[in-house]
């Protein structure tokens, strides 16, 4: 039996991931352009919101790829710290912007459903605030990325802040809730078997959530083959200079 | 470590505005707030708590780049780094000069600060003590971020960028400690979050700023 | 007391540069690293000082024995000539500065603020550092630099008195002190091979991939 660990070698990770990308990439597109086909014009407008609840196709898969990148993060940064692969280390470098863009995405639809529904766009509701808290977390990682010549002092770095950056993300979180109830509705989905949502928005939503899902998987890859590549051509340019 | 603490302390007098340098920038926001916002008494009682919140952590930002990058300059890290002491206990030392720098002489002159923005009586003892119980994880916050971009040229910036997300549940805390002080209601639930806060900052921070220190220095 | 160095490798900037480093230096005695410029004299010395991690090989001396000194001082601007000092002693648990300040001739400067001295009048009061640690390795970056010809002779009778109380010494210099301790170890013999010099992103790649 192959150890799981072996993908975290470069080499075997372009070869496995250039094989399955297409696929997923394939696979993405489908679930996301049916889901959102299905979504939009195969479900009935809501009695209350109207046309308008049909943002949530969008909004929530986003949202939930907003929070999942950053776990995602913290466990290839853990993998960098315990086992100093370096793939995981860009896995989660690759990761930050695309979580960013989905956390951009998920306030900016939040917005657009705000206004008709609140009559705001911008309400210091506790799970808008702390979606905005969670950007300028990924913001400030981002940034650490950046400024860091030394790729693995970089990674040591970010995968530091990472992790503390999570516990505080968590408390943030906590004391937001504390700090103002608000107008956001709780969660419309659970396991608990009770059933929030209708089934005939419920199936359309879970494609729409595994497109992003996938989407998401899509762009890491991509993202992290391209990292990958740059620190390839980084240790060219140095055996180059040095022979 | 009392010889590191005394150093510290010592070159931040004598550099001059180690003490002054963040009491004067608190004095400069609670004298712009009310020229902003206009001179009245009821407005400014009630945004009082919040303002003078975020001025105290914006005046504990201030100096944060200063707790590492000048025995980065000078050598000093890397000779401390090589003596006896723990790395862990060195930030700790470090964080702990900050505080007594710049967030106990916040704490202890706040109450003036708080009348000229015309703070409701009963919050004043909840003011002083939640900064006293919030200063502390401010600067071992601040001691993390300063450790984590302690060689870097244009660190500063970037150190708020990464300090001031962390700083979001003291703030929250502490500000609506004195919020509920001013309102006469009971204070204990945040100011008892805000001591979590501070005490488990202090007791788990120093081991991540020593790590990232180390991977600084190497 | 012995400092042994077995097949150590070090790298900058996560780059290679040494490899293959191997040496013993026992009680007494002093070693010289040679090389050009950028070959990793510095590097060998912070790796050693347990400042950065080795990539290969291992350092063994008894614990906390060593004092290092880099190009810069640790100098405080502000803080007088004894108190810089005090602090380091303070640190390292001697607290006498006296005889250190009496060695390298700084009794009359001791009230004067850092800030005031000269170049070569600090790099001596850097070195005083070394003798307030207490600790037996001394490992010196240049130590001679901006230092005249007075203090080179004094540094030098200073590292002699080291060496002959049982300690030892490694430093990078081209300035020769007259030491028949000191054995010389030229570095450019163990320049890291480039093309060993791989990380993992240059090792067995197959270019096809990229």
């Amino acid at each position: 039996m192959t150890s799981i660990w072996e993908y975290a070698n470069p080499k075997k990770f372009m070869q496995t991931s250039g094989r399955f990308l297409p696929w997923i990439a394939g696979l993405a597109a489908l679930c996301m352009v049916g889901g959102l086909i299905w979504g939009f014009f195969f479900t009935p407008n809501d009695y209350k919101q109207g046309s308008t609840v049909k943002i949530l196709f969008i909004h929530v898969p986003s949202a939930m790829i907003a929070i999942n990148g950053w776990g995602m993060m913290l466990v290839a940064s853990l993998i960098w710290v315990v086992r100093r692969h370096h793939v995981s280390a860009l896995a989660a470098k690759a990761a930050a912007p695309v979580g960013m863009v989905m956390t951009l995405v998920a306030l900016i639809t939040g917005a657009i459903w705000g206004e008709p529904m609140w009559g705001t766009w911008w309400a210091w509701d506790p799970r808008l605030t702390s979606f905005l808290i969670l950007f300028l977390f990924y913001l400030g990682y981002i940034a650490l990325w950046q400024a860091i010549d030394n790729p693995d002092t970089a990674a040591d770095l970010t995968s530091v802040l990472c992790m503390v950056g999570s516990v505080f993300a968590f408390l943030s979180r906590f004391a937001v809730d504390f700090w103002n109830q608000g107008l956001h509705q709780g969660a419309s989905i659970s396991l608990d078997g009770r059933d929030d949502m209708a089934n005939v928005f419920l199936f359309p939503l879970l494609t729409c959530m595994l497109g992003w899902v996938l989407f998401f998987l899509t762009l890491v890859l991509l993202r992290t083959r391209t990292e990958i590549r740059a620190r390839r051509l980084k240790a060219l340019i140095a055996r180059e200079r040095m022979g | 470590m009392i010889g590191l603490l005394l150093r510290d302390l010592r070159l931040a007098v004598r550099a001059g505005g180690g003490f002054g340098l963040g009491l004067a920038f608190f004095l400069i926001v609670v004298v712009l707030v009310p020229l902003g916002v206009g001179p009245k008494a009821d407005l400014l009682a009630l945004i009082a708590p919040g303002i003078l919140w975020v001025a105290a952590l914006l005046a504990c930002l201030l100096s944060l780049d200063r707790i590492f990058a000048l025995d980065h300059e000078d050598g000093s890290l890397d000779l401390l780094a090589t003596a006896p002491i723990p790395l862990e206990g060195v930030v700790t030392i470090k964080a702990l000069a900050h505080w007594l720098t710049t967030g106990l002489p916040l704490t202890l002159a706040s109450p003036l600060f708080g009348l000229l923005l015309h703070l409701p009586g009963p919050a004043y003892p909840w003011l002083m003590v939640s900064l006293g119980l919030g200063t502390p994880a401010l600067s071992v916050i601040g001691t993390f971020g300063a450790a984590l971009t302690v060689g870097l040229k244009r660190g500063g910036l970037l150190l708020s960028l990464l300090v001031l997300p962390l700083y979001v549940p003291t703030l929250i805390f502490g500000a609506e400690a004195v919020r509920r002080g001013a309102e006469g209601l009971s204070a204990t639930t945040p100011l008892v979050l805000l001591a979590a806060i501070t005490l488990g900052s202090i007791a788990a921070l120093p081991f991540g700023s020593a790590a990232a220190l180390r991977i600084n220095l190497r | 007391m012995e400092l042994r160095v077995t097949d150590l490798a070090c790298a900058r900037g996560g780059l290679p540069v040494l490899e293959g480093v191997s040496f013993a230096l026992a009680a007494g005695r002093a070693l010289i690293l040679r090389g050009p410029n950028g070959v990793g004299k510095t590097t060998l010395l912070r790796t050693l000082a347990g400042l950065q991690p080795a990539l290969e090989g291992s350092v063994s001396h008894p614990p906390e024995t060593i004092a290092y000194a880099a190009h810069a001082d640790g100098l405080k601007a502000t803080l007088s000539v004894a108190e810089n000092l005090a602090f380091w002693a303070r640190i390292f648990g001697t607290g006498d500065i006296a005889p250190a300040l009496d060695r390298m001739h700084l009794r009359d400067l001791a009230d004067r603020p850092a800030q005031n001295l000269s170049a070569g009048q600090k790099r001596r009061l850097g070195l005083a550092r070394l003798l307030v640690t207490g600790r037996p390795i001394w490992m010196l970056d240049e130590p001679t630099v901006s230092l005249d010809t007075a203090s080179v002779a004094l540094f030098g009778a200073v590292v002699r008195e080291h060496l002959a109380g049982g300690g030892l010494a490694l430093m990078a210099t081209h300035i020769d002190l007259g030491l028949d301790e000191a054995e010389v170890l030229e570095l450019s013999r163990f320049r890291a091979d480039p093309r060993r010099a791989a990380d993992v992103f240059d090792h067995g790649f197959d270019e096809a991939f990229l």
